[in-house]
């Protein structure tokens, strides 16, 4: 049984030739946890549709492509991207390797942005990684094939006064990116982060994004994260997020899919302290034959913790979405407060929505809701609108803005929202 | 200023309007009035240009132009404003910023620029004055919340906003208690004017004292079966419908 199932799909041996020679970034930390991950590719393969979490996200068109890992050593203008008024420390990646002398970082006292670190001890990935086995092939290949690392530590009691803002770029053709980030937010400690995931529209380029970010927040930290993400139709994008939130610690998502051709995003959130807040938030608006997928996972693990998921998507064209919104309270997590909503609107006959709340409960005294919705545009509205004098097109413009306006209400600095409303009215999604 | 010639309209099967003619001139107010089913809102959706009614026959004609050719959207820059009988609310789109959409597309249409934020500002508390709306409510979500009264008088501050030559009122005095009433007949009173007219739809008469209309027509299956002066409102108003509808059936027999 086990020797049929390991030689299957050739597909898969031309996707692991294709990378062979790189040399897993994650090596100097943990030779033998990527020793075990190398292993472990053998066992694995790419999800088919039989499997629950990619029923409705076919691999298959990654999974025949050959991707290679390469540095890009060329010119990249990085100023058209930077987010005006945020005053942000930028760090560069480039095909999944940090470009130092692309990025500008702002200097402050308890702060460190680094490559390498010397104790990995608080960065609880590392241990997460040990004790769990990763099943999925995207997750083994994020560590047996690492790209590059990233350190960002703030120290307790440090507010970053400087938003710090990462940038993936991917140039040449076939690329596939596999950068590890890891955050650590200190006891007391505050950051924003923002992350832009950068199309290019000058190179009609395959790419495939395999980033990961593990981010710990300790006791009474906050960390505000806007994930921006700005592909073009050839990227393939998996990404994950792991967020490990200690007592009276506050986390915020907004994820912000704006353009890209095919999305997967993973976010996993744990709480194991007491008092802990976390918000989910997100809106998609894929069109033409896009797919944006969003697997959310918010692990409630200890008592009196709150939960907030709001995630709204506009589909128009031929475009497929996804939602899956796992909510999971332990047994000891009683007063939990969970809530999750997830609204959809299909401007198309041909546009595909699939959602599902996953709402496992063990503790008694809780209080988890989740409300779905997937409909058309509201009929009434749009002759209102027409009534007035703005043209049918205007007219859905704007109440699109407003479907979604509630998820950008979320987006706390100004100049992110400034920004992705101008990214969203370039590609005329918003009316002026 | 506005023809209507032999209208017939229809939702589904169902033929509502059965050759309906009317003639509005500059400046004139017309009260339809009738009984409920008599056709009155569909009249109104169908000079508005909603879809779900079908024209099967007749013209109308706003200014010399076919108003049946024209999109709801063609026909509001054009000049004809709808006032609803049930306002729609629209969460998340502020009252400020769709009024400033609308105002700038039906200036574009009038070759004129869009205003200035200081002038539209000027204008928006000027007119909101007119209906005694608050600041507040201006600044909210479309008729999101808005009681009844609300509502009404968020209808006649984008009239007053808009500035349209042709003003049709769809019951907007439905659901107002007397007070409300009074406020939103000051705010059309306001912008009666030489070149600007006004269809004033109603159940009751009661709006007409104060709103005094030129004309009265009283509407039945889908035609207007008779009119008068501002007297047959307050004769309506003391006899009922009854009368009329025995008026018409022995006509027929």
């Amino acid at each position: 049984m086990m020797e049929t199932s390991l030689k299957t799909n050739p597909a898969k041996e031309n996707f692991l030739n294709a990378l062979e020679g790189h040399s897993s970034a994650l090596t100097k930390f943990e030779p033998l946890l990527v020793a075990q991950h190398q292993e472990r590719l053998s066992e694995l393969d790419f999800p088919t549709s039989r499997v629950e979490d990619w029923k409705y996200t076919r691999t298959a068109r990654i999974s025949a492509e050959q991707w290679k890992i390469e540095n890009h050593s060329g010119k990249i203008d990085v100023a058209p991207y930077l987010i005006p008024q945020t005053a942000a420390t930028t760090l560069v990646f480039v095909n999944g390797f940090w470009n130092e002398s692309l990025s500008t970082i702002k200097e402050q006292k308890g702060i460190s942005i680094t490559r390498e670190i010397s104790d990995l001890s608080a960065f609880s990935q590392f241990n997460a990684w040990l004790e769990t086995e990763n099943k999925n092939i995207f997750q083994t290949l994020r560590v047996s094939h690492c790209t590059d690392t990233l350190f960002i530590k703030i120290e307790k009691g440090v507010c970053a006064v400087h938003p710090i803002h990462i940038f993936h770029f991917q140039k040449g053709e076939n690329n596939v990116s596999l950068p590890a980030i890891f955050v650590l937010a200190e006891e007391k400690s505050e950051l924003n982060l923002i992350e832009s995931f950068v199309g290019n529209d000058q190179h009609a380029e395959k790419h495939l994004c395999c980033r990961a970010i593990h981010i710990d927040v300790k006791k009474n930290a906050a960390v505000n994260f806007d994930k921006i993400q700005l592909e073009n139709d050839l990227h393939f994008s998996i990404v994950e997020e792991n967020i490990q939130m200690e007592e009276h610690a506050l986390f915020t998502i907004n994820t912000l899919t704006v353009d890209g051709g095919w999305i997967r995003n993973n976010l996993n959130i744990t709480i194991n302290g007491k008092h802990c807040e976390a918000n989910l938030h997100g809106f998609y608006l894929p069109r033409r034959k896009q797919l944006v997928d969003n697997h959310t996972f918010v692990d409630h693990r200890v008592p009196d913790c709150n939960s907030n998921e709001l995630y709204k998507g506009i589909l128009n064209d031929q475009s497929t979405a996804v939602f899956n919104g796992k909510v999971f309270v332990r047994p000891d997590a009683q007063k939990t407060n969970a809530y999750q909503n997830n609204s959809n609107v299909l401007l198309s006959d041909d546009a595909q929505m699939f959602t599902k709340p996953e709402l496992e409960i063990y503790a008694d005294d809780v209080k988890c809701s989740h409300g779905t919705s997937t409909g058309q545009m509201d009929d009434d509205a749009v002759f209102y609108l027409r009534a007035r004098g703005l043209s049918e097109d205007g007219a859905k413009k704007l109440l699109t803005s407003a479907f979604i306006n509630d998820v950008m209400g979320k987006v706390k600095s100004d100049a992110v929202r400034e920004y992705v409303v101008n990214e969203l009215h370039q590609r005329q999604l918003l009316v002026d | 200023m506005l023809i209507i010639d032999n209208i017939h309209a229809r939702i589904e099967e169902k033929e509502i309007l059965q050759g309906l003619s009317l003639t509005v001139k500059p400046g004139e107010v017309h009260a339809i009035m009738g009984p409920n089913g008599s056709g009155k809102s569909t009249l109104a959706a169908v000079l508005a240009g909603k879809s779900d009614y079908e024209v099967t026959e007749g013209s109308i004609l706003f200014n010399g132009k076919d108003l049946l050719d024209m999109a709801p959207e063609e026909r509001a820059r054009e000049g004809v404003f709808l006032a609803f009988q049930y306002p729609v609310e629209i969460p998340g789109v502020s009252n400020m910023n769709f009024l400033k959409a609308a105002l700038t597309e039906i200036r574009k249409h009038q070759g004129l620029e869009p205003l200035s934020a200081k002038d539209f500002l000027k204008k928006v508390s000027e007119k909101s004055k007119l209906v005694e709306l608050d600041g507040q409510l201006t600044n909210r979500s479309v008729n999101e919340g808005f009681s009844g009264g609300e509502k009404k008088r968020n209808e006649v501050f984008q009239m007053a906003m808009l500035e349209p030559t042709l003003g049709i009122l769809d019951e907007t005095d439905s659901g107002l208690d007397i007070d409300a009433l009074r406020i939103v007949a000051n705010g059309v009173n306001a912008m009666r004017s030489p070149e600007r007219s006004f269809v004033v739809i109603t159940h009751y008469q009661r709006l007409l004292d104060f709103i005094v209309p030129d004309f009265v027509h009283v509407l039945y299956k889908g035609r207007i079966v008779k009119s008068g002066t501002k007297e047959l409102a307050l004769e309506l108003e003391e006899r009922g419908y009854d009368w009329i509808k025995d008026e018409v059936e022995s006509v027929k027999a």
